[in-house]
């Protein structure tokens, strides 16, 4: 692995920026730019970007009569946007939860369908689309997940605690892109446990030596 | 005077002009901060209101007499004009300025979903739900967040994650912001978004043609590397490299510019 980084990458951030983004990948990024205001800079920077290419775009011909249509469905004078955004509840259920992730829980978090998938390792589905899946992990202090590489990217991002892998660490709010090449093996740090929002492309394969006997069996 | 998003904004240097213009200078612009990064800005609006002519500023769009006159006729194209004509919507409903802005971003709003693969006819009735949106939202446009085109653009992308999202899970309800990026862009750097614009189109001329274009397809054909691997015969860790290189570039040029790390 080299410069590992620990903001998402320009393209993904652009493909986000341009609404390419499965909703699994969507919704990662959003939770990103929740806890990351460069993140957040970026995209806007990219945005603007956007309104620059939408700006060069050729006129398609509309049908006759368009603007007459829409006229008719405009209706009275629009309203100033009351005050902006919610500042939504504050956590009582003992999560920190940013708001994009928070709105797409729903109210109940404590409620939800966590289950085990290994020892100190828990997992809560949220998510699919095609082979992209999004999932909540909660690792025990100290854990290590097993050592696995990927066919597709895996980006991970951190929502509490803190995970190492190798030399690096990723705290809170950092997010971890790992395409097809990286082979890796997560440590969850001392303290609370860690919990991360996990997308992966396609399944992961487990390349440790016991890990490997279980790739057959665990869909991970 | 200044309604909506921009009036919450205190740093939003249009609220500075018009304070200027309610209450001439004098001592107020010696006391004025200079802020944002682009910090000519402020010197600009504080040499203007010395020297009492504010005919280049685009300031004098802004008083309502004006806006009426001079938008109630045609579209006269420019970036600025679109900001304030989306102003005009936004504080008095001006109809007139949302058939200038339609008669702008219609035909390109619908080009832009069909390029992204919409049918004609799912673009069309798309681009009628973008277009009422703008109208809707107006208030909520600041000059200070996002120029009209990259603010129309967001709403464009929006309604089609939507739509979208309604095809896949048969769903009928519209809206998940989850899904949206909710990036506010400069929200507190106090610049007009219009000026940025243009340093976006400078930073994009400043690309290679080949980087450009790998910038545009990405934009365009929504399906980023799969898609454009096949068209250019490129592999596809290729064309992740070229995107990632080329738009590395772009970012790295912005931010230079003032578009702050």
């Amino acid at each position: 692995m080299t410069a590992v980084s620990h903001h998402a990458p320009d393209d993904l951030l652009f493909a986000f920026a341009c609404g390419n983004l499965r909703p699994p990948e969507a919704l990662l990024l959003s939770t990103h730019m929740d806890l990351d205001p460069v993140a957040r800079r970026r995209v806007g920077l990219f945005e603007a970007v956007g309104g620059v290419l939408l700006e060069e775009a050729e006129e398609a011909p509309l049908d006759p009569g368009a603007l007459e249509r829409c006229l008719d469905r405009l209706g009275g004078q629009p309203q100033a946007d009351p005050a902006p955004a919610e500042p939504g509840p504050a956590a009582t259920d003992g999560y920190r939860l940013p708001p994009a992730l928070r709105r797409a829980l729903g109210p109940d978090v404590g409620a939800l369908p966590w289950r085990r998938v290994m020892r100190g390792v828990e997992e809560l589905p949220l998510s699919k689309d095609g082979d992209a899946r999004a999932r909540l992990l909660r690792i025990a202090p100290g854990v290590a997940v097993l050592r696995h590489s990927h066919r597709g990217a895996e980006l991970t991002l951190v929502l509490e605690g803190a995970y190492r892998d190798g030399d690096q660490r990723f705290g809170r709010g950092d997010l971890q892109y790992a395409d097809g090449s990286v082979d890796h093996r997560p440590v969850a740090e001392a303290g609370p446990p860690c919990l991360c929002f996990v997308v992966t492309e396609a399944p992961i394969r487990f390349t440790g030596p016991v890990g490997r006997f279980l790739n057959p069996f665990v869909r991970f | 005077m200044v309604q909506g998003a921009a009036a919450r904004n205190p740093r939003c240097p249009r609220r500075l002009i018009e304070a200027l213009i309610q209450f001439p200078p004098a001592g107020v612009v010696g006391n004025m901060e200079r802020v944002g990064i682009f910090g000519d800005c402020v010197g600009e609006v504080a040499g203007v209101s010395n020297s009492g002519d504010l005919h280049h500023t685009g300031v004098e769009e802004r008083t309502p007499r004006r806006r009426m006159q001079e938008f109630s006729t045609e579209d006269r194209g420019g970036p600025a004009d679109h900001a304030a004509l989306l102003t005009a919507v936004a504080t008095s409903g001006d109809r007139q300025a949302f058939a200038a802005l339609f008669r702008h971003f219609a035909p390109r709003v619908k080009s832009y979903l069909l390029r992204l693969g919409c049918e004609t006819q799912v673009a069309e009735e798309l681009t009628q739900e973008v277009m009422v949106s703008v109208w809707r939202k107006a208030a909520s446009f600041d000059p200070c967040q996002a120029s009209a085109a990259t603010w129309i653009f967001a709403i464009a992308r929006n309604r089609r994650i939507d739509a979208l999202r309604r095809d896949r899970s048969g769903a009928l309800d519209g809206e998940d912001p989850s899904l949206w990026p909710q990036a506010p862009a400069a929200a507190d750097e106090g610049v007009e978004q219009e000026q940025a614009a243009a340093k976006v189109r400078a930073a994009m001329r400043g690309l290679s043609a080949e980087q450009a274009e790998m910038i545009r397809r990405a934009f365009f054909e929504g399906k980023a590397h799969g898609a454009i691997s096949a068209e250019t015969d490129l592999p596809l860790g290729t064309v992740k490299s070229r995107l990632r290189l080329a738009l590395a570039r772009l970012r790295r040029t912005l931010e230079e510019e003032g578009f702050r790390e």
